[in-house]
């Protein structure tokens, strides 16, 4: 899967996920604090995320999501 | 009453008792499917079945023991796969090893939080994956009045109920946002296998501190599940529903 194509399914998941538009889905945007997303919209994410790329995101690195490209970045590095 | 039309129900110990009870009486009030646990009397648990099949229900008894959390989460997993969903799930397998507190075993103790606690918990946590999705779910866990007001040779036990009143209510809390309800009931003194063993010195005490003057029957627990996990029960989270005849108020 190409860079660009993890990057909108990322923001589709994000967008199903939070109910926000996907013009409101910024690399820059914090989940919680730009997206209202409060901590068990961000389990349900990582859920996701581990569903649909079939990647394992341990909790500490979860952890350290904070934004949206924090998440584009995590499935790049580890994406199989 | 079509309440659980469509609805799958998951009752852990549901080979006998008031698991069996609990099974029956969702699939009376239209559970499309009830799925049974149990850890090792097959027979009874085909028993349960047959009457689930006779109510109407598609019935199913799976075997695992509880206090085995991988085994718990992959029943859990292999259930939503085959039925696509989970409504309810029922933590009512439960083990008591009565004794003085200064002669039980760590393996006694070990075995009874296993089991009444770190089971519903293990369960709990697989069955809230496909709920958050779903954003529906009930979960009921069968406490005991011994957990609201300890019983001497009960250490363990009362402790593990007790424990799942407070597991009860913070997940309770935690789940509120995904439109899951998690409550408890806590039976008295019901008359099943796990009562039958008491001599009747100890069962006219105890029928004395009952002011309805009798023992609970296993459809009385299986009544306040079935509201609990309804629509009626719709604006109630995080209670403990006692069903104990008044015996502790």
């Amino acid at each position: 899967m190409s860079t660009s194509a993890i990057e909108t399914k990322v923001k589709n998941i994000i967008a199903d996920q939070l109910g926000v538009g996907e013009d409101e889905i910024k690399p820059e945007s914090s989940f919680i604090e730009d997206l209202g997303a409060d901590s068990l919209d961000i389990v349900e994410l990582v859920m996701a995320m581990e569903e649909e790329f079939e990647v394992e995101i341990p909790d500490e690195e979860a952890e350290n999501i904070k934004t949206v490209g924090d998440a584009i970045n995590y499935i790049n590095t580890h994406k199989k | 009453m079509s309440g659980f039309k469509d609805k799958v129900v998951l009752v852990t110990g549901g080979s006998r008792g008031i698991g069996r009870a609990v099974a029956v009486a969702f699939a009376k009030a239209g559970a499309s499917t009830v799925v049974i646990s149990y850890a090792g009397n097959e027979a009874a648990a085909q028993e349960t079945v047959a009457l689930l099949q006779a109510a109407g229900a598609k019935a199913e008894a799976v075997k695992f023991d509880v206090s085995d959390t991988a085994a718990g989460a992959s029943a859990i997993d292999t259930l939503v796969k085959t039925h696509g969903r989970l409504d309810v799930l029922v933590n009512n397998a439960g083990v008591a090893v009565d004794g003085l507190v200064m002669r039980v075993k760590d393996e006694d103790w070990d075995k009874q939080l296993d089991t009444n606690l770190k089971g519903a918990f293990a369960l709990i946590r697989a069955a809230s994956r496909p709920m958050m999705k779903q954003r529906s779910g009930a979960i009921i866990n069968i406490t005991s009045v011994v957990g609201e007001m300890g019983n001497g040779g009960q250490a363990a036990y009362s402790a593990s109920k007790a424990g799942l009143i407070g597991l009860t209510k913070a997940v309770a809390r935690e789940l509120s946002s995904r439109n899951i309800r998690v409550n408890a009931v806590s039976p008295g003194f019901i008359g099943t296998d796990m009562t039958s063993h008491l001599s009747d010195e100890l069962r006219q005490k105890m029928m004395e501190g009952i002011p309805l003057g009798r023992l609970g029957n296993p459809e009385e627990v299986a009544g306040a599940v079935v509201f609990l996990a309804g629509d009626a029960a719709s604006y109630i989270t995080g209670e403990v529903l006692k069903v104990n005849g008044g015996m502790y108020m």
